[in-house]
């Protein structure tokens, strides 16, 4: 199991969780990030597809990667409670 | 640590029919997969989920109920207005979402969408434009853009034969109870943000009870339109925005509610249980040495033979008959061929429909032909004098010819020849109908009239003087 998907742990930095199996490979996270922190996997999930992954580091927390995903539980997202948010993402 | 996950979904999709299943079914890239955790959290952070219905579509999102946790329904193609204003009509305080594809809304549902919206029903409605049929295969839609190509316009839409791009927004913006309307996009990050405060705003509308709120959403279909994810969001930002602009159209949202005007409210047993006269009518009985006997009186519409048969029904209940009256008239309300049969009984009556004719009574030429044969041994025929008796009316039957249309005109009320017609059919004296009980008919009939009342009492009295003469 990758590690970026151990949502037990609390890793104490801003890191997506992508749940590979549900992704589809539609490459609309890794197109949206602003720090290009996303890439596609060399290895296939169950569903024969490259999902997503975390390069591992530079994830700010922003939610824009969740808020383009189409699958609700492909991508989670932790983010440290202090980080500043772009204008979009703040509560409403 | 916070954490930014899906909010207002089931934990897990069981009616999908994968007992574990958490992924959706929508292609890669697909719009409306981004849209359901859009309403999905927008739901949960107006802790609406318990009062809320969600139409859900005929289209790709038809299956919408696997995922938000939610009440959902499912209407007929295109019928999820009408059905979501019943629901918004009976349940004032649930919040009512139909959530429509371009087929579903634009095309078969058009009409439905917007005589909900110029009703200004208590709905918010998500429209999904992608430009195509998608479950289908990717037809093409009211939406699809000019020289498109798709399944059914192969060498791309033409305008010419095939019309123009719908704009739906413009449309309901050109009527007046909308109160918010604003047209958004998935295709990237800056519009996916703008489409969340946009369908957050409208569901906030319903929660306060404000009225009709519509978001259309352009959202991509990789697989029917055969792009990539990628290249379909960029074909979603730049051509389908150049045919349907970004915007709000409308926000009327922060103005106070309209309230409607409160019926009187009157139950069925009231509004049945109104009389008919002034005066009380007392239920039929039953008397065997009273025979069935069965009338017809016909003309032409405007000529007063659908209220004429009504007086001689009238008179039987004031007699405490049994009695039927059963108009046939042709779609038109004047001028058309007009009759009324009557039926008056010392017993219950079992059809309307008269065909062997005790009484018959012609004002016009039309009707004398087409009836007189029906007219029975031992009946009566009332003629008015201006109709030509071409055709012979069988043997044993009585013809009383009436000067009905000439008395009323010299009685200054042509349009009563019918009480003229009634006062001989007093006179002649061949129905079992008591003379006062046809004149409190008469009179009774212009209750709210009181004048027309007095007027035709006149007329009846003034033409028995004449016809027994």
């Amino acid at each position: 199991m990758p590690a970026n998907s151990d949502e037990s742990l609390d890793s104490g930095k801003p890191r997506p969780l992508i749940n590979p199996d549900e992704c589809k490979g539609c490459e609309r996270c890794v197109n949206a990030c602003p720090v290009h922190c996303l890439k596609i996997s060399e290895t296939l999930n169950c569903r024969g597809i490259r999902p997503a992954e975390y390069v591992g580091q530079g994830c700010t927390g922003c939610g824009i990667c969740f808020y383009n995903c189409p699958e609700p539980y492909a991508i989670k997202i932790d983010k440290p409670d202090k980080v500043s948010q772009p204008a979009a993402v703040e509560p409403r | 640590m916070n954490r930014i996950k899906t909010t207002g979904m089931y934990e897990l999709f069981p009616r999908s029919g994968c007992a574990d299943s958490r992924s959706t079914h929508y292609c890669a890239g697909c719009g409306h997969g981004i849209v359901h955790k859009l309403i999905a959290e927008a739901l949960a952070e107006l802790q609406i989920q318990n009062e809320t219905i969600i139409f859900n579509p005929v289209g790709c999102s038809v299956f919408g109920y696997y995922y938000w946790d939610a009440g959902n329904i499912s209407a007929a193609h295109g019928r999820s207005p009408s059905a979501a204003t019943g629901i918004a009509r009976t349940l004032k305080d649930r919040v009512i979402i139909c959530y429509q594809g371009d087929g579903d809304l634009a095309a078969i549902g058009l009409n439905s969408t917007l005589q909900a919206a110029n009703r200004g029903e208590h709905i918010a409605v998500i429209f999904i434009n992608n430009a195509t049929y998608g479950m289908t295969g990717g037809q093409m839609a009211p939406t699809t853009l000019g020289g498109m190509k798709t399944l059914t316009s192969p060498f791309g839409r033409d305008p010419l034969t095939d019309g123009y791009p719908l704009h739906v927004c413009e449309l309901i913006n050109q009527l007046a109870a909308p109160v918010y309307i604003e047209r958004v996009s998935v295709a990237d990050t800056k519009r996916i943000f703008k489409a969340r405060n946009a369908v957050f705003k409208a569901l906030r509308i319903q929660k306060e009870g404000k009225g009709y709120a519509f978001v259309e959403i352009i959202a991509p279909c990789p697989t029917s339109l055969k792009l990539s994810p990628l290249e379909c969001a960029r074909f979603c930002a730049n051509e389908m925005e150049a045919e349907f602009p970004l915007g709000c159209l409308r926000d009327k949202s922060d103005q106070p509610i309209a309230e409607a005007v409160p019926h009187q409210h009157v139950s069925a047993e009231e509004f049945f249980s109104k009389p008919d006269y002034d005066f009380e009518i007392l239920a039929p009985v039953v008397d065997h040495a009273c025979k069935e006997s069965s009338m017809r009186f016909a003309g032409f519409g405007g000529q007063g033979v659908l209220t004429l048969g009504l007086w001689l029904a009238g008179a039987a209940r004031i007699d405490r008959r049994f009695t039927t009256w059963y108009p046939s008239y042709g779609p038109e309300q004047r001028g058309g061929a007009a009759s009324c049969s009557v039926v008056i009984s010392g017993h219950e009556i079992g059809s309307p429909a008269a065909d062997s004719l005790d009484l018959f009574v012609a004002m016009n030429q039309v009707a004398y032909q087409r009836f007189v044969c029906d007219v029975k041994s031992g009946g009566t025929v009332f003629v008015d004098e201006t109709v030509p008796l071409d055709k012979k009316p069988p043997t044993d039957v009585k013809l009383v010819r009436v000067p009905a249309i000439k008395l009323a005109a010299e009685f200054d009320s042509p349009q009563s020849a019918n009480t003229v017609m009634l006062a001989a059919i007093a006179t002649v004296g061949n129905v079992t109908l008591r003379r006062e009980s046809l004149l409190k008919s008469l009179e009774g009939s212009f209750r709210k009239k009181p004048g027309q009342a007095a007027a035709n009492r006149d007329v009846f009295i003034r033409a028995e003087q004449r016809l027994k003469s």
